[in-house]
C-alpha cells in the first residue's frame, strides 16, 4: 500500500531556518542542518527545503548549503528556490537530491518544465504554485517571487499545464493559510486533485495531525506538507522541531483513509 | 570493500553514509581503476534511462564492470536508474541496457489498468520479498521503502523476481540473477529499512 508522505517542510533564508506566516514576517528558528538531523532520527518521509531568498533576491543558488543538506539527509529530500536553468537541476540532482522544485520560473518559462524533465527525468521535478484567494471574487490566483507578484493564472490550469509539460508533482502552497495553524485549504486541494493524475502536496496552514487528517480524507493519498506544525510547541510558539511517530502515523493514516487506498 | 560507481548519477554520499555508520569498508569509484579493489559493486541511479546509459559509457567503467560482474561473479546491487540499466531495453529510453538481467523497463501507462494511479509511483510502500533470501533478511513483515519512478522492471524469468510491490497492479521491486542484483526502491533514503538492505547486500 502506498502510504500519505507526512512532510516537514522548511524554509531557508541567508543559510538560517526561518518561519514565515503569510510569506511575510521571517521568524529564525535555528539551523537547516540540525534540523535535518532531528527528522532524520524521527525518520521522517520525506524532506522539502525552500530557499525563500534565492528568487526573490535573484542571488546564485547556494549550491554548498544544498550539497551539506543532500549529504545529512537520510530521507528523500526536495530542494527548491532560484532553480531557472536546466544546468542548475542537473546539478542539484548531482549533488544527491531527488526532487527538484521549480516555481516563479516554470510560471513564467513553462518550457522550462519539459527541459528540466528530459534532462533528470519527470519523477524528479516538482512544480511548486503559490496560491492566493482573490477578493471578493474568491477565485484562486498563482503568484510567484515569494508571493509579490500576481501572474492572475488559475492553479487549476497551471497544474494541468505543468503535468502536460512532464512534472512529476505538484506542490500547492496556500499563502493565505501560512503560518496560520488552522488547517488546510481543502477546497484548494480537491479541486487541484481532481484536475491532474500526479502525486500532490498540500502546503500551508497544518496546525495539527487532525488538519493532516482532514486532508488525507479529502484527498487520499496525498503530500501533506507543513512548516510551523514540526518547528512549533504550544501556544507561544516555542521553537521544538518534532514530527509523529510511526505509530501516530499509521493511525492518523488508517483512520484517515479508510479503504479508500492506493492497492 | 563495497565499491559505488560514480559514472554521475544518483546519490553516491548518501550511500557511502550509510555504510560509514554501518561500519563497513566503502569507496567511490571516479574510473576504471578505482573499481579492480572492488568486493562488492554499487550502481546508483536517479533520472532517464537513456541519460544513465550515455553517462556510464562516457565514464569509461562500461567494460570493467562487465569484467567483474559477468567474469569474475563480483556482486553488485543497481539501484532505481542503476537497476532498470540492468534490463535490455526501456521503454523510456532507445539505447540498450546491460542486458545483466533478462527482462525490459515497462512504463505503468502501458499497462491496462481500469484505473491508472497517479504516476510517478512516489512514497513509501510495502515490500512483499516472494522467497526468502539474504538481501531481504531480518526485515521484518510490513518493511517499506521510498520509491519514485514511472516504470518497472518486467523479468522474462519468474525466477528472477526477488520482492514485489503494489501499486495498481503488483510489480518486481527487486530482482537476481546469479550475483546480480537489483531494486527499484530507495534503500540509501529508506531509514532503518534501507540500512538493514545494504548491511544484507554487504553480508552476502
Amino acid at each position: 500500500m502506498l502510504r500519505p508522505r507526512v512532510i516537514p517542510c522548511l524554509l531557508v533564508r541567508n543559510g538560517g531556518l526561518v518561519k514565515t506566516v503569510r510569506f511575510s514576517d521571517a521568524k529564525y528558528v535555528g539551523d537547516p542542518i540540525n534540523a535535518v538531523k532531528i527528522f532524520n532520527e524521527k525518520e521522517a518521509d520525506e524532506l522539502i527545503v525552500l530557499d525563500i531568498d534565492a528568487t526573490s533576491e535573484g542571488a546564485d543558488l547556494d549550491f554548498r548549503m544544498i550539497a551539506n543538506l543532500a549529504v545529512e539527509c537520510r530521507m528523500p529530500l526536495c530542494y527548491g528556490g532560484g532553480v531557472k536553468t536546466v544546468d542548475q537541476a542537473r546539478k542539484i540532482i548531482g549533488l544527491g537530491v531527488e526532487k527538484v522544485a521549480i516555481s516563479s520560473a516554470a510560471v513564467e518559462n513553462p518550457g522550462l518544465v519539459s527541459s528540466i524533465a528530459d534532462e533528470i527525468g519527470s519523477q524528479s521535478v516538482v512544480v511548486v504554485l503559490d496560491v492566493k484567494k482573490r477578493l471578493p471574487s474568491a477565485d484562486y490566483e498563482v503568484w510567484t517571487h515569494n508571493g509579490r507578484k500576481c501572474t492572475g493564472l488559475s492553479p487549476i490550469e497551471m497544474a494541468k499545464r505543468a503535468e502536460s509539460l512532464g512534472a512529476g508533482e505538484i506542490v500547492v502552497n496556500s499563502i493565505d493559510h501560512d503560518g496560520q495553524m488552522k488547517g488546510y485549504d481543502l477546497e484548494l486541494a480537491t479541486r487541484v486533485r481532481h484536475a491532474i493524475n500526479l502525486p500532490m502536496t498540500m502546503l500551508g496552514g497544518a496546525g495539527s495531525l487532525a488538519d493532516i487528517g482532514h486532508l488525507i480524507s479529502a484527498c487520499g493519498v496525498v503530500g501533506a506538507a507543513a512548516g510551523s506544525l514540526f518547528v512549533f510547541k504550544g501556544t507561544y510558539k516555542a521553537v521544538l522541531i518534532n514530527y509523529p511517530s510511526a505509530s501516530q502515523r499509521e493511525e492518523l493514516i488508517s483512520s484517515a483513509l479508510g479503504d479508500r487506498l492506493f492497492q | 570493500m563495497i565499491t559505488i560507481a560514480n559514472y554521475g548519477l544518483g546519490n553516491i554520499l548518501a550511500f557511502a553514509n550509510v555504510y560509514k555508520r554501518l561500519n563497513v569498508e566503502v569507496s567511490i569509484a571516479e574510473n576504471a581503476d578505482d573499481l579492480k579493489a572492488a568486493s562488492k559493486l554499487i550502481l546508483p541511479g536517479v533520472g532517464a534511462f537513456d541519460h544513465a546509459m550515455t553517462l556510464l559509457d562516457r565514464s569509461g567503467m562500461r567494460k570493467t564492470l562487465d569484467d567483474l560482474v559477468l567474469g569474475k561473479f563480483v556482486p553488485v546491487l543497481g539501484v532505481c536508474v542503476g537497476m532498470q540499466i540492468l534490463a535490455r531495453s526501456s521503454d523510456e529510453g532507445r539505447l540498450p541496457g546491460l542486458g545483466w538481467i533478462e527482462g525490459q523497463v515497462k512504463s505503468f501507462r502501458s499497462l491496462d489498468l481500469s484505473e491508472t494511479p497517479p504516476l510517478p509511483h512516489m512514497g513509501w510502500n510495502d515490500v512483499r520479498p516472494v522467497s526468502s533470501n539474504k538481501l531481504f533478511a531480518h526485515l521484518e513483515s510490513g518493511a517499506r521503502f521510498y520509491f519514485l519512478h514511472s516504470y518497472y522492471f518486467n523479468c522474462d524469468r519468474d525466477e528472477d523476481v526477488l520482492a514485489v510491490s503494489s501499486y495498481g497492479t503488483d510489480f518486481s521491486c527487486a530482482v537476481n540473477a546469479r550475483n546480480i542484483f537489483g531494486v527499484q526502491f530507495h534503500p540509501e533514503k529508506s531509514h532503518h529499512y534501507g540500512s538493514r538492505l545494504l548491511k544484507n547486500f554487504a553480508e552476502l
